[in-house]
């Protein structure tokens, strides 16, 4: 896939979350990640690419195809992709495999039977099996963040986008978290990933976008990223995170 | 363990049962010693006066209970609608019907604006101010309701792609019906007691049957009792049922 962001800008108040932020990956990105320091957009940025939040001004373009910037032409876009929240974001009043095939009914018109198949399937494929019929509360923060991607992934979205999705989790959850999502990129899904995690991006990424006070930094693929990036933001920003690592 | 629980679940019945007894006795004796006459058997004649009274109260009240709620979430919706015209008209309606009395809309409602229109059927326009000044009530009770469900439960509804309509429909109003529960059956309760008003427009509910019957049978106070304990009748089942509702969509931590 190939992403491209024009001079967006988003504003909340008086706070500028995006300040004409640009980029444009490679032609053949498949797992796109968005680093930056904490306040510095990646949030907005990621929601304003799957079309969740409409920008002030601005364009993006996947694919060569601009977004609708009409609210019911975003949603009709954004039902084409997946999204994946820090705090899980799961309907609490609902099971997991509700959680899972409320959407797949009342959005996508799937049939209870194929809605159902498909949720026990992600469930078991996501490790949740014994969980299905649990609520959000009765499941673990990992286990919460796991059902809620198996909800964003259960349409079979084309880009899957995760919102600093370990930030809530600590280690051991953290990596089963990033466990599925790596296999996930391995499988080849298109993924857009907002992350403090940057031995993950290391990993899985193979464009970096880095953002810092609502502009695009750097935009290059994640080896020259990690080799011989020449922002001193973006340098500075590795070394605070490689301090304890 | 299980023998425990039906101990204690047997200690508090038996608890609960000592303190009403002696409510009871605090009430006769009370009523001893000013020396209160009774005189239940001229009330007795003007018993089927009573449950007439009754039944009229229940179907007022009932009748107001649907129309307030139906009323009060489509005010809620109004309060919150992008159109601001929509919004300023439904906040004012809120506002004013909450902040004047009851007394005051059922005269003018009833006298002024039903003769208007046409309308001379006490029961029905009785129905339909107290449902209306209900409404005005609960539309604010379901606005706390729904406003206290965070942003992030509306941004994950947009996530899984629904619109407005299915946002409320599976996923703010399954929860913020858990919230609104309490206020809501208190709100009820209340309509039930505030349908006496409707005297003012000619209509025999209960309050006035008995008031008709004290003064008929020469008696002054055998009424109030009887109808203290009809109001229980119907409030208490209802607050029974609303917290088993609550225990039922009890589901987050």
């Amino acid at each position: 896939m190939k992403l491209e962001a024009h001079q967006l800008i988003k504003r909340y108040g008086s706070f500028v979350a995006l300040d004409g932020a640009s980029f444009r990956t490679g032609d053949q990105a498949r797992v796109v990640a968005l680093l930056g320091p904490s306040g510095g957009g990646k949030s907005t940025l990621l929601r304003v690419l799957g079309g969740l939040l409409l920008p002030d001004s601005g364009q993006v373009k996947v694919d060569d195809v601009p977004l609708p910037i009409d609210e019911m032409g975003a949603l009709r876009a954004l039902r084409g992709n997946g999204f994946v929240f820090q705090g899980y974001n799961l309907f609490p009043h609902l099971s997991a495999l509700e959680n899972i095939t409320l959407p797949l009914l009342a959005v996508h018109r799937w049939s209870p039977h194929d809605a159902k198949r498909r949720a026990v399937e992600l469930l078991a494929r996501l490790g949740l099996a014994d969980h299905a019929n649990k609520r959000p509360a009765e499941l673990s923060g990992g286990q919460q963040q796991r059902a809620a991607i198996a909800r964003a992934l259960a349409p079979k979205p084309s880009l899957l986008l995760l919102d600093e999705p370990t930030s809530a989790l600590d280690p051991v959850m953290t990596g089963e978290v990033l466990d599925v999502i790596r296999e996930l990129a391995e499988s080849g899904q298109q993924i857009v990933l907002a992350t403090h995690e940057i031995s993950f991006a290391r990993k899985v990424a193979d464009w970096i976008v880095f953002l810092s006070h609502g502009q695009v930094d750097v935009s290059c693929t994640a080896n020259e990223f990690f080799q011989k990036t020449q922002s001193m933001k973006a340098r500075d920003y590795l070394q605070g995170l490689c301090r304890y690592r | 363990m299980e023998m425990k629980k039906v101990n204690a679940g047997a200690l508090g019945l038996l608890g609960s049962i000592m303190l009403l007894g002696v409510l009871c006795f605090a009430l006769y004796a009370t009523f001893a010693s000013v020396h209160y006459r009774w005189n239940w058997q001229s009330l007795w004649e003007y018993r089927m006066q009573f449950l007439h009274g009754w039944l009229t109260t229940l179907i007022i009240s009932g009748g107001a209970m649907f129309v307030s709620i139906i009323l009060g979430f489509a005010l809620m919706l109004g309060c919150r609608s992008i159109l601001q015209p929509v919004r300023f008209f439904c906040t004012g309606t809120v506002e004013i019907v909450r902040g004047s009395p009851l007394l005051v809309q059922l005269l003018i409602g009833y006298y002024v604006i039903a003769t208007a229109v046409g309308v001379s059927d006490p029961t029905l326009v009785g129905t339909l101010l107290l449902g209306l000044f209900e409404a005005a009530y609960l539309a604010e009770i379901f606005r706390g309701a729904v406003e206290s469900i965070g942003r992030s439960q509306w941004e994950a509804s947009k996530a899984v792609g629904f619109d407005k309509a299915q946002t409320y429909r599976f996923v703010i109003i399954p929860q913020a019906v858990r919230r609104a529960l309490p206020g809501t059956t208190g709100e009820l309760v209340s309509l039930i007691k505030s349908s006496s008003l409707l005297s003012v427009i000619g209509i025999e509910e209960l309050v006035q049957k008995v008031r008709v019957m004290n003064s008929a049978s020469y008696t002054a106070l055998e009424g109030y009792l009887p109808l203290a304990i009809a109001y229980l009748v119907v409030t208490l089942p209802l607050s029974w049922t609303a917290r088993r509702l609550e225990q039922k969509f009890t589901y987050e931590t």
